[in-house]
């Protein structure tokens, strides 16, 4: 799990200098030792803070203070039962649970729908809905917060996952429309075609045609915004003061609050949160990355 | 908003051949109706909203009165914004600096290896997807002067709860969660750059560094500077780190703007006001993307 049991290859017993005879990116052995050295710290700085968290999940607090940052002597779980009922994961990984898969369901529903006009229809006034969606996508959340909570009161939403899914399904959708289309464009317009001599309808077309063709670009889409609403903190903690209505994140940071001096409670209820996202992301990392970095790239 | 179009656009190619005539036009927007009428509803009808309400004196509860330009004003004498402006202003000059040298390095190194590769682009990548709470409580722990890493070091000092310290304390977590989601997005560039380049700058003698700097940077250079585009735009967004580790504080310490409306709206009833000020931030940010626009007219950007 940790990097630190990782050892540069053996054949890198001293760094070369750089006048090494030219080879073939990227160089192999001798002369990368460097390279990898600082890879190595820097994948330390990255994943230790969470390793540390890790082992301060089966210390007790006077075992913290000693030595925060050393491996647990014993692997004793009394603090994971203990965060999980004073903290009342029970209720409020269930909240999350129902967020994550209305808000995965939803996203796919609508920005699926919107994605084939986009790529497979004929819209008049299409590119303009494709300029409003990279528009829409960046404008900052200060312009619509304030109207948009008065609102959600005026219509019962607040205090209720509901309520919070709309808002996560009209923020995601444009992301998501716009990366499922990069997917959809690649189906071929002739299969379509093809399927709409045969007499089938629009409806038919969508999902026995192009759904089945275009399912990486939804499993990825589903991933990012089951990811956004699991981890979300933002609306959450705006829109939802219930506590029994409350997703793990901000119920989370209310038992932090709560329990602010207890670091080994608060570092096995914060495990709660984080195990599954890491646990999906090892097992889909390529899927992860695309999905998030689409924005970033070309 | 401006009518700016924004980078990495696709081409609007890829031309359905839908069916013709009016049904097959009615069945497109049929299709859209859910994604329009939502975005509508969340974002579009309160972002309007926020321009009348950023004239009005309103608590947010109950009618608001009409005052003119009289937030706007305000908010320009208002210490409180004057701090939290400078406050962002550090915030930006780190944020943009650190995780992207950061970043760069990493992917370069990245590209320069073979074995392990994927398992540390996975190590670097993993702080972006876990969530800002537990980021931030592992960073509270680690940063406290009972426990922390100060502690293991004989160093007692409260970063977070230090006016000196408590901005840099944030930005520097906020960093650490960033910089290997920019490696990854860089080395990902980097791969995209023609191997034949590198080849014939060796044979020109140029080294590592002017390798890099020659070959590599101009490369991966649109991806660059839409990402500094972005950084701008994401440093005047800057809200969940710093309310949750502190709160703006201690004595406003770490206030930025985004805080510091949030506060204004929710804590102290000035609805109207802080209309205004989520409006001048919106307004600055697309200022920054029109200016891009301009630069990339020009042909600056490739």
């Amino acid at each position: 799990m940790t990097a630190a049991t990782m050892r540069p290859p053996a054949s890198a017993s001293a760094p070369a200098p750089d006048t090494a005879p030219p080879a073939r990116r990227p160089r192999r052995g001798r002369g990368l030792f460097p390279a990898y050295l600082v890879l190595v710290v820097l994948a330390l700085f990255a994943i230790g803070p969470l390793v540390a968290l890790l082992f301060n999940a089966f210390k007790n607090n006077a075992q913290i203070g000693a030595s925060p940052l050393t491996p647990p002597s014993s692997l004793s779980l009394t603090n994971f039962t203990e965060a999980w009922t004073r903290g009342d994961f029970a209720v409020t990984m269930k909240n999350s649970a129902i967020l994550c898969v209305g808000t995965v369901a939803g996203t796919c529903v609508i920005a699926g729908m919107a994605a084939y006009a986009l790529s497979h229809l004929r819209v008049p006034g299409g590119n303009g809905v494709l300029a409003y969606l990279f528009l829409g996508s960046s404008l900052p959340v200060q312009l619509f917060v304030v109207p948009l909570f008065f609102l959600w009161t005026e219509l019962r939403l607040t205090d209720s996952l509901f309520g919070l899914m709309i808002i996560y399904w009209a923020v995601d959708a444009p992301f998501a429309t716009l990366l499922l289309r990069s997917f959809l464009v690649k189906v071929p317009t002739d299969f379509v075609e093809a399927a709409r001599l045969d007499g089938a309808s629009d409806a038919q077309i969508a999902r026995r045609v192009v759904l089945p063709l275009a399912w990486p670009g939804f499993l990825t889409v589903g991933l990012i915004a089951g990811l956004m609403a699991w981890n979300e903190f933002f609306w959450a903690i705006t829109f939802i003061h219930d506590p029994s209505k409350r997703p793990i994140s901000t119920s989370f940071l209310a038992f932090q609050d709560q329990h602010s001096t207890d670091w080994g409670l608060t570092s096995a209820a914060a495990l709660f949160m984080l195990l599954p996202v890491v646990i999906l992301f090892l097992a889909l990392q390529r899927r992860f990355v695309a999905g998030l970095t689409s924005g970033g790239l070309k | 908003m401006t009518a700016t179009s924004v980078p990495a656009r696709p081409r609007a190619g890829a031309r359905a051949r839908g069916r013709p005539g009016r049904r097959g036009r009615l069945v497109g927007w049929l299709f859209l109706a859910p994604l329009l009428l939502l975005n509508g509803l969340v974002v579009i009808g309160p972002s309007v909203a926020t321009v009348y309400y950023s004239l009005t004196d309103w608590s947010g509860l109950g009618p608001a009165t009409f005052i003119g330009l009289d937030n706007y004003v305000r908010a320009f004498g208002d210490d409180k914004v004057h701090a939290a402006l400078w406050h962002n202003t550090v915030w930006f000059v780190l944020f943009l600096s650190v995780p992207m040298a950061m970043g760069l390095l990493g992917a370069h190194l990245l590209s320069q290896v073979r074995r392990f590769q994927m398992l540390f682009r996975a190590l670097y990548f993993i702080p972006y997807v876990v969530a800002s709470v537990v980021n931030a409580a592992v960073w509270k722990m680690l940063l406290s002067p009972t426990s922390g890493l100060g502690h293991v070091l004989g160093i007692d000092q409260a970063w977070l709860g230090d006016p000196a310290t408590s901005l840099l304390s944030v930005n520097f977590v906020v960093n650490w969660h960033w910089w290997g989601f920019l490696a990854v997005i860089f080395f990902a560039a980097m791969q995209g750059v023609d191997p034949q380049l590198y080849d014939a700058a060796k044979v020109d003698g140029a080294n590592g560094w002017q390798r890099f700097r020659s070959v590599t940077l101009p490369g991966i250079r649109p991806t660059v500077v839409f990402i500094l585009l972005m950084t701008v735009i994401w440093t005047l967004k800057a809200f969940d780190y710093i309310f949750i580790m502190t709160e703006g504080g201690p004595a406003g310490s770490s206030e930025v703007m985004a805080t510091l409306m949030y506060k204004q709206a929710f804590n102290e009833y000035s609805a109207g006001y802080a209309a205004a000020l989520g409006l001048s931030m919106t307004v600055v940010t697309a200022m920054v993307l029109a200016v891009y626009q301009i630069l990339r007219k020009r042909g600056w950007e490739t």
